[in-house]
Protein backbone atom coordinates (compact mmCIF):
# COMPACT_ATOMS: atom_id res chain seq x y z
CA UNK A 1 0.00 0.00 0.00
CA UNK A 2 2.80 2.35 0.89
CA UNK A 3 4.50 1.64 -2.41
CA UNK A 4 1.31 2.43 -4.27
CA UNK A 5 1.26 5.95 -2.78
CA UNK A 6 4.85 6.54 -3.67
CA UNK A 7 4.15 5.16 -7.15
CA UNK A 8 1.33 7.64 -7.66
CA UNK A 9 3.46 10.44 -6.35
CA UNK A 10 6.32 9.65 -8.74
CA UNK A 11 3.96 9.55 -11.70
CA UNK A 12 2.54 12.93 -10.73
CA UNK A 13 6.06 14.34 -10.87
CA UNK A 14 7.32 12.47 -13.92
CA UNK A 15 4.30 12.92 -16.19
CA UNK A 16 5.06 16.65 -16.41
CA UNK A 17 8.49 15.87 -17.85
CA UNK A 18 7.16 13.21 -20.20
CA UNK A 19 4.44 15.35 -21.70
CA UNK A 20 6.57 18.48 -22.01
CA UNK A 21 9.36 16.37 -23.50
CA UNK A 22 6.90 14.96 -26.02
CA UNK A 23 5.65 18.43 -26.92
CA UNK A 24 9.18 19.67 -27.55
CA UNK A 25 9.99 16.47 -29.42
CA UNK A 26 7.22 17.26 -31.88
CA UNK A 27 9.31 20.25 -32.94
CA UNK A 28 12.38 18.18 -33.80
CA UNK A 29 13.29 19.23 -37.34
CA UNK A 30 10.77 22.10 -37.27
CA UNK A 31 12.59 24.69 -35.17
CA UNK A 32 12.91 28.24 -36.50
CA UNK A 33 16.64 27.76 -37.07
CA UNK A 34 19.06 24.85 -36.91
CA UNK A 35 20.46 26.15 -33.63
CA UNK A 36 17.14 26.60 -31.82
CA UNK A 37 15.92 23.30 -33.23
CA UNK A 38 18.81 21.42 -31.65
CA UNK A 39 18.41 23.37 -28.42
CA UNK A 40 14.73 22.42 -28.14
CA UNK A 41 15.44 18.80 -28.90
CA UNK A 42 18.22 18.76 -26.30
CA UNK A 43 15.79 20.02 -23.68
CA UNK A 44 13.26 17.42 -24.77
CA UNK A 45 15.84 14.66 -24.36
CA UNK A 46 16.84 15.96 -20.92
CA UNK A 47 13.21 15.79 -19.83
CA UNK A 48 12.62 12.33 -21.26
CA UNK A 49 15.82 11.14 -19.60
CA UNK A 50 14.54 12.39 -16.26
CA UNK A 51 11.21 10.73 -16.95
CA UNK A 52 12.91 7.39 -17.53
CA UNK A 53 14.69 7.55 -14.18
CA UNK A 54 11.37 8.22 -12.43
CA UNK A 55 9.43 5.54 -14.31
CA UNK A 56 12.15 2.92 -13.86
CA UNK A 57 11.99 3.57 -10.14
CA UNK A 58 8.19 3.46 -10.16
CA UNK A 59 8.19 0.16 -12.08
CA UNK A 60 10.65 -1.31 -9.58
CA UNK A 61 8.41 -0.26 -6.69
CA UNK A 62 5.38 -2.03 -8.11
CA UNK A 63 7.41 -5.16 -8.78
CA UNK A 64 4.67 -6.77 -10.88
CA UNK A 65 6.44 -7.07 -14.20
CA UNK A 66 5.47 -3.69 -15.56
CA UNK A 67 8.22 -1.69 -17.23
CA UNK A 68 9.01 1.99 -17.78
CA UNK A 69 7.53 1.61 -21.28
CA UNK A 70 4.23 0.30 -19.93
CA UNK A 71 3.99 3.33 -17.68
CA UNK A 72 4.91 5.78 -20.43
CA UNK A 73 2.87 4.34 -23.29
CA UNK A 74 0.02 2.21 -22.06
CA UNK A 75 -2.03 4.36 -19.73
CA UNK A 76 -5.33 6.01 -20.56
CA UNK A 77 -5.67 9.77 -20.70
CA UNK A 78 -7.25 10.05 -17.25
CA UNK A 79 -4.31 8.17 -15.76
CA UNK A 80 -1.76 10.84 -16.74
CA UNK A 81 -1.36 13.36 -13.93
CA UNK A 82 0.61 16.14 -15.62
CA UNK A 83 -0.43 19.76 -15.20
CA UNK A 84 -2.39 21.39 -18.04
CA UNK A 85 0.46 23.82 -18.74
CA UNK A 86 2.82 21.25 -20.25
CA UNK A 87 0.31 19.74 -22.67
CA UNK A 88 -0.50 23.06 -24.36
CA UNK A 89 0.29 23.02 -28.08
CA UNK A 90 3.30 24.49 -29.91
CA UNK A 91 1.30 27.48 -31.15
CA UNK A 92 4.40 29.49 -32.09
CA UNK A 93 7.97 29.83 -30.91
CA UNK A 94 7.14 32.52 -28.34
CA UNK A 95 4.43 30.26 -26.99
CA UNK A 96 6.85 27.35 -26.76
CA UNK A 97 9.38 29.47 -24.86
CA UNK A 98 6.67 30.91 -22.62
CA UNK A 99 5.36 27.46 -21.73
CA UNK A 100 8.91 26.29 -21.15
CA UNK A 101 9.86 29.19 -18.89
CA UNK A 102 6.68 29.05 -16.84
CA UNK A 103 7.41 25.39 -16.21
CA UNK A 104 11.20 25.71 -15.81
CA UNK A 105 10.97 28.19 -12.94
CA UNK A 106 8.66 25.81 -11.08
CA UNK A 107 10.67 22.75 -12.08
CA UNK A 108 13.95 24.10 -10.74
CA UNK A 109 12.39 25.17 -7.42
CA UNK A 110 10.74 21.77 -7.18
CA UNK A 111 13.93 19.79 -7.81
CA UNK A 112 15.87 21.87 -5.28
CA UNK A 113 13.31 20.86 -2.66
CA UNK A 114 13.19 17.24 -3.83
CA UNK A 115 16.93 17.03 -3.25
CA UNK A 116 16.14 17.03 0.45
CA UNK A 117 13.71 14.12 0.16
CA UNK A 118 14.03 11.24 2.60
CA UNK A 119 13.79 8.97 -0.44
CA UNK A 120 17.39 8.55 -1.66
CA UNK A 121 16.44 7.65 -5.21
CA UNK A 122 14.23 10.69 -5.69
CA UNK A 123 16.88 12.91 -4.11
CA UNK A 124 19.49 11.53 -6.53
CA UNK A 125 17.26 12.03 -9.58
CA UNK A 126 16.65 15.62 -8.43
CA UNK A 127 20.34 16.34 -7.98
CA UNK A 128 21.10 15.14 -11.49
CA UNK A 129 18.19 17.09 -12.96
CA UNK A 130 19.05 20.44 -11.36
CA UNK A 131 21.94 21.17 -13.73
CA UNK A 132 19.85 20.33 -16.76
CA UNK A 133 16.87 22.35 -15.66
CA UNK A 134 19.04 25.34 -14.70
CA UNK A 135 20.07 25.51 -18.33
CA UNK A 136 16.50 25.07 -19.57
CA UNK A 137 15.45 28.07 -17.51
CA UNK A 138 18.37 30.15 -18.70
CA UNK A 139 17.55 29.32 -22.33
CA UNK A 140 13.80 29.94 -22.15
CA UNK A 141 14.20 33.04 -19.95
CA UNK A 142 16.70 34.56 -22.38
CA UNK A 143 14.27 34.02 -25.23
CA UNK A 144 11.42 35.67 -23.38
CA UNK A 145 13.62 38.70 -22.83
CA UNK A 146 14.68 38.76 -26.47
CA UNK A 147 11.17 38.44 -27.82
CA UNK A 148 9.51 40.67 -25.22
CA UNK A 149 12.12 43.39 -25.67
CA UNK A 150 12.49 42.76 -29.41
CA UNK A 151 10.37 44.07 -32.27
CA UNK A 152 6.78 45.30 -31.97
CA UNK A 153 5.55 42.02 -33.44
CA UNK A 154 7.68 39.78 -31.22
CA UNK A 155 6.64 41.78 -28.16
CA UNK A 156 2.98 41.42 -29.01
CA UNK A 157 3.23 37.68 -29.69
CA UNK A 158 5.20 37.08 -26.51
CA UNK A 159 2.66 39.03 -24.48
CA UNK A 160 -0.22 37.03 -25.99
CA UNK A 161 1.53 33.79 -25.19
CA UNK A 162 2.12 34.78 -21.56
CA UNK A 163 -1.49 36.01 -21.22
CA UNK A 164 -2.79 32.70 -22.64
CA UNK A 165 -0.54 30.48 -20.57
CA UNK A 166 -0.96 32.37 -17.31
CA UNK A 167 -4.23 30.61 -16.57
CA UNK A 168 -2.39 27.29 -16.24
CA UNK A 169 0.21 28.46 -13.72
CA UNK A 170 -1.75 28.23 -10.49
CA UNK A 171 -2.32 24.49 -10.89
CA UNK A 172 1.40 23.91 -10.41
CA UNK A 173 0.86 24.59 -6.70
CA UNK A 174 -2.16 22.34 -6.14
CA UNK A 175 -1.59 19.46 -3.77
CA UNK A 176 -2.92 16.09 -4.86
CA UNK A 177 -3.78 13.42 -2.29
CA UNK A 178 -0.54 11.66 -3.11
CA UNK A 179 1.33 14.96 -2.64
CA UNK A 180 -0.14 15.53 0.83
CA UNK A 181 0.56 11.99 1.95
CA UNK A 182 4.16 11.99 0.77
CA UNK A 183 4.88 15.46 2.15
CA UNK A 184 3.83 14.26 5.59
CA UNK A 185 6.34 11.42 5.26
CA UNK A 186 9.18 13.78 4.36
CA UNK A 187 9.47 12.33 0.87
CA UNK A 188 7.39 14.68 -1.25
CA UNK A 189 7.67 18.41 -1.88
CA UNK A 190 5.13 20.84 -0.48
CA UNK A 191 4.55 22.68 -3.76
CA UNK A 192 2.06 25.10 -2.21
CA UNK A 193 5.02 26.74 -0.45
CA UNK A 194 6.76 27.50 -3.74
CA UNK A 195 4.01 29.71 -5.05
CA UNK A 196 5.12 33.08 -3.70
CA UNK A 197 8.72 32.77 -4.87
CA UNK A 198 7.53 31.48 -8.22
CA UNK A 199 5.36 34.46 -9.03
CA UNK A 200 7.98 36.86 -7.76
CA UNK A 201 10.69 35.37 -9.99
CA UNK A 202 8.46 35.15 -13.07
CA UNK A 203 7.21 38.70 -12.61
CA UNK A 204 10.74 40.05 -12.36
CA UNK A 205 11.72 38.43 -15.63
CA UNK A 206 8.57 39.56 -17.42
CA UNK A 207 9.21 43.12 -16.31
CA UNK A 208 12.79 42.88 -17.52
CA UNK A 209 11.37 41.66 -20.84
CA UNK A 210 9.12 44.78 -20.91
CA UNK A 211 6.06 42.52 -20.70
CA UNK A 212 2.96 43.02 -18.58
CA UNK A 213 2.49 40.61 -15.71
CA UNK A 214 -1.08 39.34 -16.23
CA UNK A 215 -3.40 40.38 -13.44
CA UNK A 216 -6.04 37.75 -14.21
CA UNK A 217 -7.15 35.75 -11.22
CA UNK A 218 -9.00 33.13 -13.25
CA UNK A 219 -7.06 29.91 -13.32
CA UNK A 220 -7.72 26.63 -15.13
CA UNK A 221 -6.84 23.35 -13.47
CA UNK A 222 -7.53 19.64 -13.78
CA UNK A 223 -4.48 17.88 -15.20
CA UNK A 224 -3.27 16.79 -11.79
CA UNK A 225 -6.57 14.98 -11.33
CA UNK A 226 -6.37 13.45 -14.81
CA UNK A 227 -8.85 15.86 -16.37
CA UNK A 228 -7.01 17.22 -19.38
CA UNK A 229 -7.53 19.81 -22.08
CA UNK A 230 -8.69 18.88 -25.57
CA UNK A 231 -5.08 18.79 -26.77
CA UNK A 232 -4.08 15.84 -24.63
CA UNK A 233 -5.79 13.12 -26.65
CA UNK A 234 -3.95 14.08 -29.83
CA UNK A 235 -0.67 14.23 -27.99
CA UNK A 236 -1.20 10.77 -26.52
CA UNK A 237 -2.25 9.35 -29.89
CA UNK A 238 1.15 10.40 -31.25
CA UNK A 239 3.01 9.24 -28.18
CA UNK A 240 1.33 5.86 -27.89
CA UNK A 241 0.80 4.92 -31.53
CA UNK A 242 3.78 2.61 -31.96
CA UNK A 243 3.30 0.68 -28.72
CA UNK A 244 -0.43 0.31 -29.33
CA UNK A 245 -0.02 -0.81 -32.94
CA UNK A 246 2.99 -3.08 -32.39
CA UNK A 247 2.71 -4.17 -28.74
CA UNK A 248 6.07 -4.75 -27.03
CA UNK A 249 8.02 -3.47 -30.00
CA UNK A 250 11.61 -2.48 -29.30
CA UNK A 251 14.10 -0.34 -31.15
CA UNK B 1 19.50 36.62 -46.95
CA UNK B 2 19.76 39.85 -45.05
CA UNK B 3 17.37 38.60 -42.41
CA UNK B 4 19.77 35.91 -41.24
CA UNK B 5 21.52 36.36 -37.93
CA UNK B 6 25.23 37.03 -38.27
CA UNK B 7 27.63 34.13 -38.53
CA UNK B 8 29.88 33.17 -35.62
CA UNK B 9 32.90 30.89 -35.47
CA UNK B 10 33.02 28.45 -32.58
CA UNK B 11 36.17 27.29 -30.79
CA UNK B 12 35.94 24.53 -28.20
CA UNK B 13 38.51 23.28 -25.74
CA UNK B 14 37.93 19.57 -25.29
CA UNK B 15 39.96 19.13 -22.12
CA UNK B 16 41.73 21.28 -19.60
CA UNK B 17 45.29 21.79 -20.78
CA UNK B 18 44.47 21.48 -24.47
CA UNK B 19 44.01 24.47 -26.73
CA UNK B 20 40.70 25.70 -28.19
CA UNK B 21 40.13 24.24 -31.64
CA UNK B 22 37.86 25.49 -34.38
CA UNK B 23 34.71 23.37 -34.33
CA UNK B 24 32.50 25.07 -36.88
CA UNK B 25 30.19 28.00 -37.26
CA UNK B 26 26.61 28.96 -36.47
CA UNK B 27 24.13 31.81 -36.61
CA UNK B 28 23.20 33.93 -33.60
CA UNK B 29 21.88 37.40 -32.89
CA UNK B 30 24.58 38.28 -30.37
CA UNK B 31 27.49 36.85 -28.40
CA UNK B 32 25.37 35.48 -25.58
CA UNK B 33 23.10 33.62 -27.98
CA UNK B 34 26.14 32.41 -29.91
CA UNK B 35 27.52 30.82 -26.71
CA UNK B 36 24.22 29.10 -25.92
CA UNK B 37 23.83 27.89 -29.49
CA UNK B 38 27.41 26.63 -29.52
CA UNK B 39 26.74 24.75 -26.30
CA UNK B 40 23.72 23.08 -27.87
CA UNK B 41 25.13 22.43 -31.33
CA UNK B 42 28.73 21.48 -30.58
CA UNK B 43 29.05 20.20 -27.00
CA UNK B 44 25.99 18.03 -26.48
CA UNK B 45 28.05 14.86 -26.75
CA UNK B 46 30.41 15.93 -24.02
CA UNK B 47 32.97 17.44 -26.36
CA UNK B 48 34.02 20.42 -24.34
CA UNK B 49 34.95 22.25 -21.15
CA UNK B 50 35.20 25.75 -22.61
CA UNK B 51 33.80 27.64 -25.59
CA UNK B 52 34.96 30.73 -27.44
CA UNK B 53 32.83 32.43 -30.06
CA UNK B 54 33.86 35.22 -32.38
CA UNK B 55 31.82 36.86 -35.07
CA UNK B 56 33.09 35.62 -38.41
CA UNK B 57 33.47 39.11 -39.82
CA UNK B 58 36.21 39.81 -37.31
CA UNK B 59 38.42 37.11 -38.77
CA UNK B 60 40.85 38.23 -41.43
CA UNK B 61 41.60 35.35 -43.77
CA UNK B 62 44.38 34.87 -46.28
CA UNK B 63 43.31 34.95 -49.89
CA UNK B 64 43.51 31.53 -51.61
CA UNK B 65 44.66 33.33 -54.76
CA UNK B 66 47.84 34.28 -52.94
CA UNK B 67 48.62 30.72 -51.88
CA UNK B 68 51.47 30.56 -54.36
CA UNK B 69 53.47 33.40 -52.93
CA UNK B 70 52.44 32.72 -49.34
CA UNK B 71 52.98 29.01 -48.98
CA UNK B 72 54.84 27.47 -51.91
CA UNK B 73 58.25 28.95 -51.10
CA UNK B 74 58.22 26.89 -47.91
CA UNK B 75 57.73 23.62 -49.76
CA UNK B 76 61.34 23.13 -50.89
CA UNK B 77 63.00 24.22 -47.67
CA UNK B 78 63.27 20.91 -45.91
CA UNK B 79 66.11 22.23 -43.77
CA UNK B 80 63.53 24.19 -41.79
CA UNK B 81 62.24 20.93 -40.37
CA UNK B 82 64.26 19.51 -37.51
CA UNK B 83 64.73 16.20 -39.34
CA UNK B 84 68.51 16.18 -39.57
CA UNK B 85 69.27 15.22 -36.01
CA UNK B 86 70.09 11.70 -34.90
CA UNK B 87 67.81 11.05 -32.00
CA UNK B 88 69.09 8.80 -29.22
CA UNK B 89 66.91 5.68 -28.78
CA UNK B 90 66.00 6.75 -25.26
CA UNK B 91 64.07 9.76 -26.56
CA UNK B 92 60.58 8.61 -27.35
CA UNK B 93 57.51 10.25 -28.85
CA UNK B 94 59.34 12.72 -31.09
Amino acid sequence: MENKNLYNYILGVADNSLILGQRLGELCGHGPSLETDIAGTNISLDLIGQTRSYYQYAARLMNDGRTEDDIAFLRLEREYKNVLLVEQPNTHFGYVMGRQYLFDVFHLMFLKELQGSKDDTLAAIATKGIKEVSYHKRFSGDWIKRLGDGTTESHQKMQEAIDDLWTYTDELFDMSDADKMLVSEGIGVDVSKLKKDYYREVSELLEEATLQVPDSTYFTRGGKKGIHSEHMGYLLADLQYMQRTYPNMEW
Amino acid sequence: MKKNWPLWEVFVRSKNGLEHRHFGSLHAADAEMALENARDVYTRRNEGVSIWVVESKHITASNPENNGELFEPAQDKVYRHPTFYNLPDEVKHM
